[in-house]
């Protein structure tokens, strides 16, 4: 039952083959045995997650079930979620009870999911390895002494060693498609302004976006279906009609054009990654896809605008922790500058830290016009790249990381490395341009490889029409770690 | 040697909206801590500011108010700073793009004893929107600071002038000008106590010709008296300084009501580094010129469009129309009685500036609690104008209105006439009565008709008093005149 497909879960639940409490029940279960090894989840509250499937029985029983009622997801711990722990991964709220829902939370709450638990984190989504949590470093369920990639590393682990149905994550320059990819699972980040911010913690505000991860393309169209929509709450969010992310999936793929970026497949790709992706393409030229080669010359620079960029929002999106109002505050503390220090000293871990230096510094005065305006340029010039691009092509496709899941403790030393790892999803921030990863087999380590799917605005459908087809012909996305 | 000052000023003005500018809480005046502040006020992780059009529609009004170019694309930026009434860690405000660019403001500076009454135009800057922060609260909490946030996130207008001003006085008819300006097209309630109209004057000297003088900013000032004794202070400083070979620092100062001093708070040296850049959670504020012209169609007619409407059309002085215009209380009340009586605007104008204004002053009362209502003051006109009663009669019908209690007794209908019917205030017209009076006291002062008709014209007066009393004050004045010559003739 916990390798099914959300519909599979969905027509289990309404033909009453199991009920929510049951499956629910079965999930807290595998987490109670696995999660100590995995440290996927931050927080659990089984009585409340046993209560919602009580209700969403309930639901069942009258017929009003939607696709997801019954049905447990976990949520990443950057969503706010009334009555639950909010950490962030941070110290910072370690004590912090959101009395409020995010937006996506309450799109699940109406559509009658479980919220199963909190996931695992890196602090406030800094981060490519989920070392940076204050909760610990997430353990990789294909090789236990390997990374699940960051930051949203617990919700992939939990994905990836069958912990809940399907689960959130979020994506500011590659937290849903990096860990996706080094776990095998499926990820989704939307166009920017697609699922409303309202309620996550914010990291990088024009570059922070909601969407799911989960076993299959088809899961994913299931979760951006209740996840997407405008929300007046959050001014960034795109009044558009509902749309079906599902409509397009049993779309042959005849015509697709693919562009190969050629910044994508040079210097610094391993070579496992290289051949797993080049057999995708060749899977998909197979489907009746072609291939078109393409440039986007701008590539090298998005890891340096993006660590201009995303650092300068982010330090001042992290001043409201103070410890004025609520969060940690430092015991000890003389006048009220010493208060503020100490409370920040203690309450964030040194790659946040960092970046409220990076951020800081880029926004002073004397420093704006040349790196921060500097990088703004420089991000038109990103997204122009890709608009010229899809003159070319309808989908790109290549890596989604350089390479397989490395060691916990292998980048730990070195940032600049680490940041490394996200050269193939930043530019899709930037742009805010969907992306999505799915798996594509297995490197040398045995560890799972992504191949990244990049669409033009809104062209979600599109991609996870490309996406259900590929795993229609292949069954990478079927293979589960062993336990 | 003179000095030349040069003074400009930054006001905050609290627009009237109900709900803050970037959340649904509410902005209503005192009440009690923290009740109004919301998870946006708060700042919880995860609250996202959206902004408020009423906040955007009363700026597009001020743009419009003062001929100001209004921006069809504004941007909202962040001002970085930590203090614990300021939640976010940063202000919402407008840096770069403002949603209100250059404009003017022409303002009447009072005579003095010296001098003679000028007008003077006064450029303003821009005028941006932005968000106030909340209170810290320094009573008893343990030894701690409490903090309210009610106020966090009200909508402000920083409304920034030129350095055109030369003196306290200009100063003071600028603040002054803008808080009626504000106040007339509703977008701000002006109530300084409470904080909805705050000046930061910046002030510096020179010799006349020299390049500008190193300014002062004199915060946070919100009363006009306040602001005269502050730049007053200020000034005579600048120049003992400069007199005694100092040198003057740029520096933020408080004015200290209670010792009429000026001290400054922090130099140029400790300034914040603000770290402005734009808000990512706001997209840029675009003016359509169709939500222009909207907005333009709320706009009350401005003063000085009425002012001259009353000097062309009603025929008034330019002294009496600016009076009338000072506000728009008094302007409405001034309409709406003259519509009662059409083609009386100057004997209503001199009503307004003489017994109006006059008795307001005298109890200390605003135009929004005059006892007499406009109707009232319309409804005795007309009684002067029909000759019902005379122009003595009708002040002593508008003093009984005044001290009329509302709570006790219920007015009629029509408490002119009321008044007048039940106090026998009528004029006496009647040629007979007259005739009747002024016979009886011609026949009893013998004497003095014979000296008046000896030549001591003066004696005129004396026998208009004697028959006034007799009639009560009631005989038609012109009538009784008229029928006195006529008698003391012979």
């Amino acid at each position: 039952m916990h390798n099914s497909s959300l519909q599979q879960l969905s027509a289990a639940l309404r033909s009453k083959k199991i009920s929510s409490v049951e499956l629910t029940q079965l999930y807290l279960d595998r987490i109670a045995a696995l999660n100590p090894q995995l440290n996927a989840y931050i927080t659990l509250n089984p009585e409340t997650s046993l209560a919602q499937a009580r209700e969403a029985d309930a639901r069942i029983a009258t017929g009003n079930a939607e696709a997801l009622t019954g049905i447990p997801i976990a949520q990443k711990d950057i969503f706010c979620a009334q009555g639950w722990r909010t950490t962030c991964g941070s110290k910072m709220l370690h004590n912090f009870v959101s009395p409020y829902d995010a937006h996506v939370i309450s799109q699940f709450n109406n559509a009658g999911a479980i919220n199963l638990g909190k996931t695992n984190m890196d602090e406030f989504a800094m981060g490519s390895s989920n070392e940076t949590s204050h909760y610990g470093a997430v353990k990789n369920p294909w090789d236990t002494a390997r990374v699940p990639g960051g930051s949203s590393g617990g919700t992939a682990a939990a994905v990836a060693a069958r912990l809940c149905a399907a689960a959130t994550g979020t994506d500011t320059g590659g937290s849903i498609r990096q860990p996706a990819a080094l776990c095998g699972i499926s990820g989704l980040k939307p166009t920017y302004g697609v699922c409303s911010r309202y309620g996550m913690i914010a990291f990088a505000s024009s570059l922070d976006q909601a969407g799911p991860m989960g076993r299959c393309a088809e899961d994913l169209a299931l979760l951006l279906n209740t996840m997407a929509g405008f929300d007046e709450r959050d001014s960034t969010s795109l009044q558009r009609d509902k749309e079906d992310y599902a409509r397009d999936l049993a779309k042959p793929l005849n015509g697709l054009r693919i562009g190969l970026p050629k910044e994508f497949f040079a210097e610094g790709l391993s070579s496992d990654v290289a051949q797993a992706v080049e057999a995708a393409i060749a899977e998909y030229k197979k489907l009746g896809a072609t291939v078109v080669d393409i440039s986007l010359p701008n590539t090298r620079l998005s890891i340096p605008v993006y660590y201009v960029l995303a650092p300068a929002e982010a330090s001042s999106n992290l001043s409201r922790f103070d410890g004025v109002r609520y969060g940690y505050r430092a015991p000890d503390y003389g006048d009220l500058a010493d208060m503020y220090e100490q409370t920040r000293a203690q309450g964030f871990g040194e790659e946040v830290k960092r970046r409220i230096m990076i951020g800081t510094y880029v926004l002073s005065h004397g420093y704006y016009d040349a790196y921060y305006l500097q990088a703004q340029k420089i991000r038109r010039l990103i997204a122009q790249d890709f608009t010229e691009a899809f003159k070319q092509c309808d989908v790109i496709m290549g890596p989604t990381s350089p390479s397989t899941a490395f060691k916990l403790g292998e980048k730990g030393d070195d940032p600049v490395q680490m940041y490394l790892s996200d050269i193939y999803t930043i530019a899709v921030n930037l742009a805010g341009l969907p992306g999505m990863s799915i798996p594509c087999g297995f490197g040398d380590n045995n560890m799972p490889v992504g191949l990244q799917i990049i669409g033009n605005y809104f062209d979600e459908a599109r991609m996870l029409n490309a996406a259900h087809q590929y795993q229609l012909a292949t069954d990478w996305h079927s293979r589960a770690p062993q336990a | 040697m003179t000095w030349e000052i040069v003074i400009g000023l930054e006001v905050h003005t609290q627009l009237s909206t109900n709900t803050k500018i970037f959340s649904g809480a509410s902005t209503a005046f005192g009440a009690e801590p923290n009740t109004q502040a919301d998870a946006v006020s708060l700042a919880l992780p995860g609250v996202l500011p959206v902004l408020n059009k009423g906040a955007v529609e009363r700026a597009i009004k001020f743009g419009l108010a003062t001929g100001s170019h209004i921006a069809p694309r504004s941007v909202f930026a962040r001002k970085n700073y930590f203090y614990p009434d300021l939640p976010k860690g940063y202000q919402i405000s407008q840096m770069d793009l403002p949603v209100v660019g250059k404009g003017a403001l022409t303002i009447q500076v009072p005579s003095t004893g010296s001098g003679q009454a000028y007008e003077k135009v006064v450029r303003i800057t821009r005028a941006h929107l932005e968000e106030d922060a909340g209170k810290s609260l320094h009573g008893d909490f343990h030894g701690m600071t409490g903090i309210d946030l009610n106020r966090a996130g009200t909508p402000l207008l920083e409304i920034v002038s030129e350095p055109d001003m030369s003196s306290a006085a200009e100063a003071i008819a600028y603040a002054k000008a803008l808080h009626a300006l504000v106040c007339w097209i509703g977008i701000c309630d002006g109530n300084m106590q409470e904080g909805s109209f705050r000046c930061d004057v910046n002030v510096s000297v020179r010799k006349p010709g020299a390049p500008l003088g190193t300014r002062r900013e004199i915060k946070n000032l919100n009363s006009f008296k306040f602001m005269q004794q502050a730049i007053d202070y200020e000034v005579q400083w600048q120049i003992d300084t400069l007199e005694n070979g100092g040198k003057i620092q740029q520096a933020t100062i408080l004015f200290n009501p209670d010792t009429g001093e000026t001290r400054a708070m922090r130099s140029k040296e400790d300034a914040h580094d603000y770290r402005y850049f734009p808000d990512p959670d706001l997209l840029p504020l675009e003016i359509s010129p169709q939500w222009i012209e909207e907005v333009r169609a709320t706009l009350p007619e401005l003063p000085h469009t009425k002012q001259a409407r009353y000097v062309n059309e009603l025929g008034l002085s330019a002294y009496d129309a600016s009076v009338l215009t000072s506000s728009r209380e008094m302007a409405d009340f001034f309409e709406a009685a003259l519509n009662d009586v059409p083609g009386q605007a100057k004997i209503c104008a001199n009503w307004m500036i003489g017994e109006v204004s006059a008795q307001l002053n005298r109890d200390g009362l605003d135009m929004t609690q005059c006892p007499i209502t406009a109707q009232q003051l319309g409804d005795l006109l007309k009684r002067i104008a029909d000759g019902t009663i005379s122009n003595s009669a009708a002040k002593t019908v508008f003093r009984t209105i005044w001290l009329w209690d509302k709570v006790r007794n219920n007015p009629p209908s029509n408490l002119v006439d009321f008044i007048i019917e039940r106090d026998g205030l009528k004029q006496v017209s009647d040629a007979g009565a007259i005739e009747k009076i002024v016979d009886e006291i011609i026949a009893a002062n013998a004497d003095k008709v014979a000296e008046y008709r000896s030549g001591k014209d003066k004696l005129f007066g004396f026998f208009v008093g004697l028959a006034m009393k007799a009639s009560k004050g009631q005989a038609n004045p012109a009538q009784l005149n008229e029928v006195l010559k006529k008698k003391l003739a012979g």
